[in-house]
């Protein structure tokens, strides 16, 4: 986690939806160099791209045309299985709708991605109190989700996003449901991880003050990136176009 | 990876108990039905089976008609003189007990029983297998004096006397007054399902003359041949047959207007018929299994919808596709084997206490649980492929939008 070479590069990537005339480009020339610690917020308003740009990021989805190197690894063309598997093993996600598995409890909801990697009881259990631990829910692990507040719940999908202990921790409007408080408990969490365990983060947000936590602000507007501006300079250079 | 989907489905069946049961409750229906329909089948084949047999191995019935077609109720009865006769003509018969059979009223004071009043010869105790439990059976005298005396089964005892003695008691049938002079063992239900018991033996000549009214002298309804240890049942068949044809005038060429079967013979037939029910039964119990497996199709296809944004997230944390096939095929392999034990063991109960009152003898065969099971599994992957294919087709990205 402590290279200083960029994780994610993104050269002239499209992303085209349907075909001839119907055809709609969702992005269009994305370069983007993500480095390993930072802490990304990408903005724009709905219909800009972001959401497609973060699928990509996220490997939900492949770009049209473009290089896509993840950790100096080219993605743009893998499977879908393939891509399955690099979101198994290196990446973490925050939904705005926290997706977590209703009735069932706090560990064993942040245990799911453990057991898709094949680990065995003990230690998921063991990595999933700690990701808990992380979130300050430990007391609740036992709870079903639906118990839970929705700040709580939100928090769980962190640390299940983080249980795996991965490269990249992708949230998508992580406080889109949460009420201001709430998401500034979330997002003070989100950034902790970032300073305190160096995960890179990269969030997705409509809100300003929500951006304002991140170290950078990418904004996307009609599948191009309007800007690329950091709050503070914390001894990297920005070399982004 | 067969573990994990194991792990990961079995959680989900217990996250939702209820769902689970909904969707198995069909298959545990069609394999009890199943395993109900053909355990009591065959105890039934095997009641029917083990009371024929239990008349004895080497016992030949003669009775007017062939038992199929127009001549089947029509065909003259037999003579006395027939059964005599076959007695004293056919070398391999050990002894020949013509019956003639009234539906007769037994009274005994305020007491009355509806039974069957039983004329024959001195020989049926033996030829039937009958034993006494108390008295003795009608002489050779009383035959031939066409004597009012009489032989009581069990049932008759307990219905007329309760715990009284009935010997030397006098009961009357129909017009009759007769003495009591023996009371048999209790043979129990018959092949048929009858009470054997029900049964008051009386000397054929006083049913003929005393009870049942001028019939002519071809009023022998069946008679009851025992054949000599050792001596081939169907050799004795043949030439009884023989004896027959030719006291009937049966010319050569003609069909026989009358049936000689041994005990196994009967008991073949009586089998074969039960066996061929109890196979439509199950036939019939394997439709519900089928419908059953088309419950869990049902349910699981509405539970993919429904759980669309789990298999979302479930994808987008890495589950392969081919991971989230397998979770909803063991998912559904699960269920229904649960659903299979459950129906076994349902089953069980089912018919054990169904055995009890329809009196029939309690088979479990493993063979049809076994079956049963193992179909039971075959539709849970049958069926539960479609939603699980459906399932592992979903994007991602769109799954994790469904609302």
């Amino acid at each position: 986690m402590t290279s200083r070479a960029p994780i994610i590069q993104l050269r002239d990537v499209t992303k085209t939806y349907g075909a001839g005339s119907t055809a709609f480009r969702a992005l269009n020339g994305i370069d983007l160099d993500i480095k390993a610690g930072e802490f990304v917020a990408i903005m724009g308003s709905s219909g800009s791209g972001k959401s497609t740009l973060m699928n990509i990021l996220g490997c939900l989805d492949s770009p049209t045309s473009g290089r896509y190197l993840f950790a100096g690894c080219a993605v743009e063309g893998l499977s879908k299985e393939q891509r399955a598997l690099i979101r198994r093993h290196y990446l973490g996600f925050v939904f705005q709708g926290y997706n977590l598995l209703a009735r069932t409890s706090a560990l064993e909801n942040v245990e799911l991605p453990l057991l898709y990697r094949g680990m065995s009881r003990g230690e998921r259990r063991e990595q999933a109190r700690r990701a808990l631990d992380a979130v300050g829910l430990l007391p609740w692990r036992h709870h079903a989700s639906n118990e839970l507040s929705g700040g709580q719940q939100q928090r769980v999908a962190v640390a299940r996003a983080i249980a795996t202990s991965p490269r990249v921790l992708f949230a998508d409007e992580p406080t889109g449901n949460l009420d201001t408080k709430v998401s500034r408990e979330v997002m003070e969490l989100i950034t902790d991880l970032n300073r305190t365990q160096g995960i890179t983060a990269v969030m997705v947000t409509h809100e300003p003050e929500m951006a304002g936590y991140a170290d950078r602000i990418v904004t996307v507007v009609d599948g191009t990136i309007a800007s690329d501006s950091r709050r503070r300079g914390d001894g990297v250079e920005s070399e982004v176009a | 990876m067969l573990w994990n989907a194991l792990t990961i489905a079995v959680r989900e069946i217990r996250r939702n108990l209820l769902r689970g049961f909904l969707t198995v409750l069909g298959v545990v229906i069609g394999v009890a039905a199943v395993v109900i329909m053909v355990s009591l089948g065959q105890g039934a084949t095997e009641s029917v089976t083990s009371q024929v047999e239990s008349l004895g191995s080497n016992l030949i019935m003669a009775i007017p008609g062939t038992g199929v077609g127009p001549s089947g109720g029509s065909a003259p009865g037999f003579r006395l003189s027939d059964a005599e006769e076959i007695a004293a003509g056919v070398s391999g018969v050990r002894a020949v007990a013509p019956l003639r059979m009234v539906g007769a009223k037994a009274v005994y004071l305020q007491e009355d029983w509806s039974t069957q009043a039983v004329g024959t010869t001195v020989d049926y105790f033996s030829v039937a297998g009958w034993a006494f439990a108390e008295g003795r059976p009608f002489t050779e005298a009383e035959f031939v004096g066409a004597r009012p005396v009489c032989v009581l089964g069990n049932t008759v005892v307990s219905e007329l006397f309760g715990q009284q003695d009935p010997v030397g008691a006098r009961i009357r049938l129909k017009g009759l007054t007769c003495e009591v002079v023996g009371v048999l063992a209790a043979k129990g239900q018959g092949a048929m399902g009858q009470d054997q018991d029900s049964v008051v033996v009386l000397p054929l000549s006083t049913v003929q003359r005393r009870l049942a009214g001028r019939l002519g002298d071809r009023d022998v309804d069946r008679m009851m041949i025992s054949a000599r240890d050792g001596v081939s049942a169907d050799r004795v068949v043949r030439d009884v047959t023989d004896v027959l044809r030719d006291r009937r005038g049966i010319r050569a060429g003609e069909d026989d207007d009358f049936s000689v079967l041994d005990t196994k013979e009967i008991a073949d037939a009586l089998s074969s018929t039960t066996k061929i029910l109890t196979y439509l039964l199950g036939a019939v119990a394997a439709v519900s299994l089928l419908v059953g497996g088309i419950g869990i199709m049902n349910i699981m296809l509405v539970s993919v919808t429904e759980r669309t944004r789990e298999i979302g997230l479930r994808m987008s944390i890495g589950a392969l596709p081919r991971e989230v096939l397998l979770q909803f095929l063991v998912e559904a392999l699960v269920l229904s084997l649960i659903g299979g034990l459950v129906g076994i063991v349902l089953a069980l109960v089912v018919s054990y206490v169904l055995a009890q009152a329809m009196g029939i003898p309690y088979i479990i065969d493993p063979r049809i649980n076994l079956v049963a099971f193992a179909f039971s599994a075959a539709v849970g992957v049958v069926f539960g492929y479609a939603p699980a294919r459906r399932a592992a087709r979903l994007d991602p990205i769109e799954a994790l939008r469904f609302e």
